[in-house]
């Protein structure tokens, strides 16, 4: 996909919609790629996001099951916040790349 | 001929992904790597927005039955790829001797556990909260004498191998048996 101007920040995307560097990323840009999955964000969706960046760029493997204890939701409420793809959606607005794991 | 072959090169490219829609899991042992086999699968299926439907016989109702399921273990006999730490053949008659079986699958589930693998009930948790579904086979449970109230309470419903089968019902639906 290349270089894509959302939310009037000019980001790299790869082929799947995620961004090649999360440095790029700023809330604004995860409301418009959210709005492309039909997710209004909210409060609660941004402290989800926060947790997976931060995770990210702390070098870990991320999980649902690591969302579901980190105390911002339960793994019910995210896939409630996040319909259809709790992390691989989730992580394509967070700006980090797509999950590669299997839980 | 030539705008006939570039016509059909054109819808070639045309043609749209249809991904899975449905996945029904069929899980008939109840070794620990054979029901979290069918446990990651069908988990990840409700990750991906694929609709998931487990059914558990024979065996398999060990993965479900409230007292077994945390107790899965793996076979320790007569499983060619099973190796010692660091790739050794592991020999058979090794397994044979008391606690080694026990030994094995706790050593199974401790790697497991390091890659945020959960155990049995706290996965069964993840797959419904999700929205997948949890049977058990009908013609099993009467054969090994269960019913409802020994079943996790991740169990939807005893049901018959047809009643399953009409669940699927769409038309990208695929059934699996591990």
């Amino acid at each position: 996909m290349g270089q894509t101007v959302i939310a009037g920040v000019s980001v790299d995307l790869n082929d799947e919609g995620y961004l090649n560097d999360p440095s790029q990323w700023n809330e604004d840009v995860a409301a418009e790629i959210a709005k492309e999955e039909g997710i209004e964000l909210t409060d609660k969706h941004f402290e989800v996001l926060h947790y997976l960046r931060d995770k990210h760029t702390a070098g870990e493997q991320l999980t649902i099951r690591k969302v579901g204890k980190s105390g911002i939701t339960d793994i019910k409420g995210l896939y409630q916040l996040f319909p259809g793809g709790p992390l691989k959606k989730s992580s394509r607005i967070a700006g980090i790349p797509k999950p590669a794991s299997c839980v | 001929m030539e705008t006939n072959v570039q016509a059909k090169e054109t819808t070639a490219k045309k043609v749209e992904k249809k991904p899975l829609e449905k996945v029904l899991i069929i899980c008939a042992k109840g070794s620990i790597e054979d029901v979290y086999a069918a446990l990651v699968m069908a988990n990840a299926a409700v990750m991906e927005g694929i609709e998931a439907k487990l059914f558990f016989t024979f065996f398999g109702l060990d993965a479900i039955t409230t007292k077994q399921m945390n107790k899965l273990h793996t076979g320790t006999i007569g499983n060619p790829a099973m190796r010692m730490p660091g790739g050794l053949p592991f020999p058979s008659i090794l397994g044979m001797l008391p606690g080694v079986e026990a030994g094995v699958s706790s050593m199974m589930k401790s790697q497991m556990e390091k890659l945020d693998i959960p155990p049995v009930d706290e996965f069964m948790d993840m797959i419904t909260a999700g929205g997948g579904e949890i049977y058990a086979c009908k013609l099993a449970t009467d054969m090994f004498k269960l019913e409802m109230k020994d079943l996790s309470e991740h169990v939807k419903d005893i049901i018959t191998i047809g009643q399953f089968y009409e669940m699927a019902d769409g038309e990208r639906t695929q059934i699996i048996f591990t």
